[in-house]
């Protein structure tokens, strides 16, 4: 459990550059430890974590990878219907999961398991989505994570809603403030919602964080279908900050998120955080990446892996020894067990509940429909159908 | 006490007392705020509740509604203007594909109580998308409850009542009856006023039944009064909730009549007449004297203003309706 420090101190003014090398990094793929990074506009960017909070760190990375590859084998199984894989992106999901205080609401795409988990939330709780049982079903406020949004983009003018409606409550302009964060892919930000959700967040100066996890495919098609220029810089045009991030290095994803979720809740309005990264999986079970995407390019992306440099610094440092590296596969093995067996014995849903909670009031016609339908199936009863 | 005001300040004032009786509910849209509506629908109310209860929202209708959904997440009641009926689609995919479906993907655990108001229809001379009955679009829409107002007394409850309602809820507002009169009593209890979706018996009759609802009530009831002289007793039901239909007074009606004329402004094929023509059938086939007939817009983009008298439902077309059905 990271709850360690960030510092950023920005002097005024929001600047949009990121340093020489394109991104903010604090932890090359190496395992190089930069102390701090000053971005163009003055803002110093670092961690301050105990030894304990790395090493937390590094176990949900592995813990989100081993569950995620669980849902895979499942799927390959056929246990669950569909799977959208988070692999490549567990440092862009725990570093800025991590980053969220409890009071801080969060609006996933489908992909945001990382980002579930983080919040403390049972990874169970999209699978009935991907095997079929219902449509997610959870409630958004007791969790503080709101519904997978599958139509591209739409939960950024939600989030954006939501935060509104934060400085309405008061809840802004101390550092006890709630701040919103909106997670969207590098597809989303063609999506006329997600720039109108821009607009709005600027204008209304919305306590919030668009975090754009960069992954480099919106499905098949590369960032050059997507834009002109790099996806942080979009931002300028809205008129707030937008920031790059090595999107595999944790560190930087956690310090950067901090920063601008603090800013939000202070009253210093949205900030857009582009998280460069790479979707080492199909898009979802459903595609075939080979089809579009050279080996040699995902080979290359396998250098920059965010768990390995992770656990390269841990070495380094001596703040973690092969007992730990073990305990920690061990205890997300079991984890990825657990939630197997609880996934294989969710029930499947009595038909006549899909006629449940269309409406809060209900609908009479409806109530009709439901009653046909039962007396439909009873009428089988006992003729071997 | 009761007042005689227009149908269009009747929801000014529904929705002032919304404001009043409930802190979270917020208005916003296009030019609600120092304007009042395009139409001063929200005249008035931003300078008596304020910038962030009567909100001025960015020229964007996808916006306005996604943003309602987070706001209704957080547990406000948004009520959401939009300008005109042409202009909805930009927020379509939020009304059909979040607003509907948010209290069915949660379980029931996440309520988004957002009213939408739509003012539709034609015969106010308009340009392009100033005129259009996209009702069907929303009434299709398994989750949003869909419905319309005839006149000042029902624009004033309805409103209301829409806004109270934790379903999300279309609200279209019949545009050219705006400036139509009647008796409001602006201090009625909102419990115990008629139910929101509960259609009524706007004329009582015995010959046949007409169905109409928002802008072609009026005509319907004219058309009842023309046909009075001719020795003819239509009953005129005001259907006033399209999704979902209350089906049991219309069933009870064309039962007891054996003949029903549905009237719309929108076109004919895929419309709610056409669902009306099928449930009747199905439930009053033995009462039926005629088939259900329909007389609704055609089946055509809007036409220009100079040609809308024409397309648009009127007395005439539906006493021939009423005759064509008395012929059968």
């Amino acid at each position: 459990m990271a709850k360690g420090k960030a510092v950023a101190t920005r002097p005024s003014g929001g600047g949009t550059d990121a340093p020489a090398g394109g991104f903010v990094q604090l932890l090359t793929p190496d395992g190089e430890h930069v102390g701090s990074v000053t971005t163009a506009d003055g803002t110093t960017y670092s961690v301050d974590f105990t030894d304990e909070e790395y090493r937390g760190l590094y176990r949900d990375l592995v813990t989100v990878r081993r569950l995620d590859a669980e849902a895979t084998a499942l799927q390959r199984q056929g246990e669950l219907g569909l799977w959208a894989s988070l692999l490549g992106q567990e440092a862009a999901q725990v570093g800025s999961g991590r980053a969220l205080r409890t009071q801080d609401m969060a609006f996933p795409t489908y992909r945001e398991h990382g980002v579930l988990y983080c919040r403390g939330i049972d990874p169970i709780m999209p699978f009935g989505l991907f095997r079929g049982v219902d449509q997610g079903g959870w409630d958004a406020n007791e969790h503080k994570f709101n519904s997978y949004t599958i139509v591209i983009g739409s939960q950024t003018l939600h989030a954006t809603g939501y935060a509104m409606g934060v400085t309405m409550d008061g809840k802004t302009g101390s550092p006890d403030g709630e701040a919103v964060i909106a997670y969207f892919g590098d597809g989303a930000t063609s999506q006329g919602e997600v720039n109108e959700a821009f607009v709005w967040a600027g204008v209304f100066n919305a306590p919030m964080v668009f975090f754009c996890q960069n992954n480099q495919y919106a499905i098949s098609e590369p960032l050059e279908r997507q834009t002109r220029i790099p996806l942080y810089r979009r931002a300028l045009g809205y008129g707030f900050p937008g920031i790059r991030i090595d999107g595999n290095d944790v560190l930087a994803s956690y310090a950067v998120t901090r920063a601008a979720l603090d800013n939000a809740r202070n009253g210093q309005g949205p900030t857009l955080i582009e998280a460069y990264t790479y979707r080492m999986g199909a898009h979802t079970s459903s595609d075939d990446p080979t089809r579009y995407r050279i080996a040699s390019e995902v080979e290359s992306w396998k250098a920059k892996d965010p768990i390995s440099r992770v656990r390269a610094f841990l070495t380094k440092q001596q703040l973690a020894d092969e007992d730990f590296f073990g305990e920690v596969d061990e205890n997300a093995r079991k984890l990825a067990l657990d939630l197997r067996e609880r996934v294989l014995a969710m029930p499947d849903p009595q038909p006549v509940t899909m006629f449940d909670h269309v409406y809060p009031n209900g609908s009479p016609d409806l109530d009709e429909q439901r009653k046909a339908f039962t007396e439909y199936h009873a009428s089988f009863e006992g003729s071997g159908h | 006490m009761a007042e005689t005001i227009t149908l269009g300040k009747s929801l000014n004032h529904g929705l002032r007392r919304a404001l009043e009786n409930d802190s979270k509910v917020v208005i916003m849209g296009e030019d609600v705020g120092k304007l009042g509506g395009v139409f001063r629908i929200t005249d008035g109310l931003q300078k008596d509740f304020g910038e962030d209860r009567v909100i001025d929202t960015p020229l964007a209708e996808a916006g306005i509604v996604g943003t309602a959904v987070g706001l209704a997440i957080r547990g406000y009641r948004p009520v959401c203007e939009i300008q005109f009926d042409g202009f909805v689609f930009p927020a379509y995919n939020q009304i059909v594909a979040q607003v509907a479906k948010m209290f069915y993907r949660s379980k029931g655990k996440v309520r988004v109580p957002i009213v939408i108001r739509i003012p539709f229809g034609g015969g106010i001379g308009a340009v392009e998308h100033h005129s259009e009955s996209p009702e069907a679009y929303f009434a299709h829409t398994p989750g949003l409850k869909v419905v319309t107002c005839s006149n000042p007394a029902d624009a004033y409850t309805m409103i209301q009542q829409a806004i109270a309602s934790d379903d999300p809820v279309v609200f279209f507002e019949p545009k050219r009856r705006y400036w139509e009169k009647g008796e409001v009593d602006l201090d009625a209890p909102l419990s115990g006023a008629y139910p929101l979706h509960s259609a009524r018996v706007a004329r009582p009759g015995s010959d046949a039944t007409l169905l109409a609802y928002g802008p072609m009530v009026r005509v319907a009831l004219d058309a009842a009064a023309a046909a009075a002289e001719d020795g003819r007793s239509l009953e005129v039901i005001d259907l006033r909730t399209l999704s979902p239909v209350d089906y049991p007074v219309i069933f009870e009606s064309v039962k007891r009549t054996g003949r029903a004329v549905v009237v719309h402004e929108a076109p004919g094929s895929g419309g709610l007449g056409g669902e009306l023509a099928a449930r009747i059938s199905e439930e009053c086939f033995y009462s039926l004297e005629a088939p259900v007939l329909r007389v609704t817009g055609y089946d055509i983009p809007y036409p220009a203003a100079r040609s809308e008298e024409e397309y648009l439902p009127d007395l005439d077309r539906l006493l021939d309706a009423v005759d064509r059905s008395f012929g059968w």
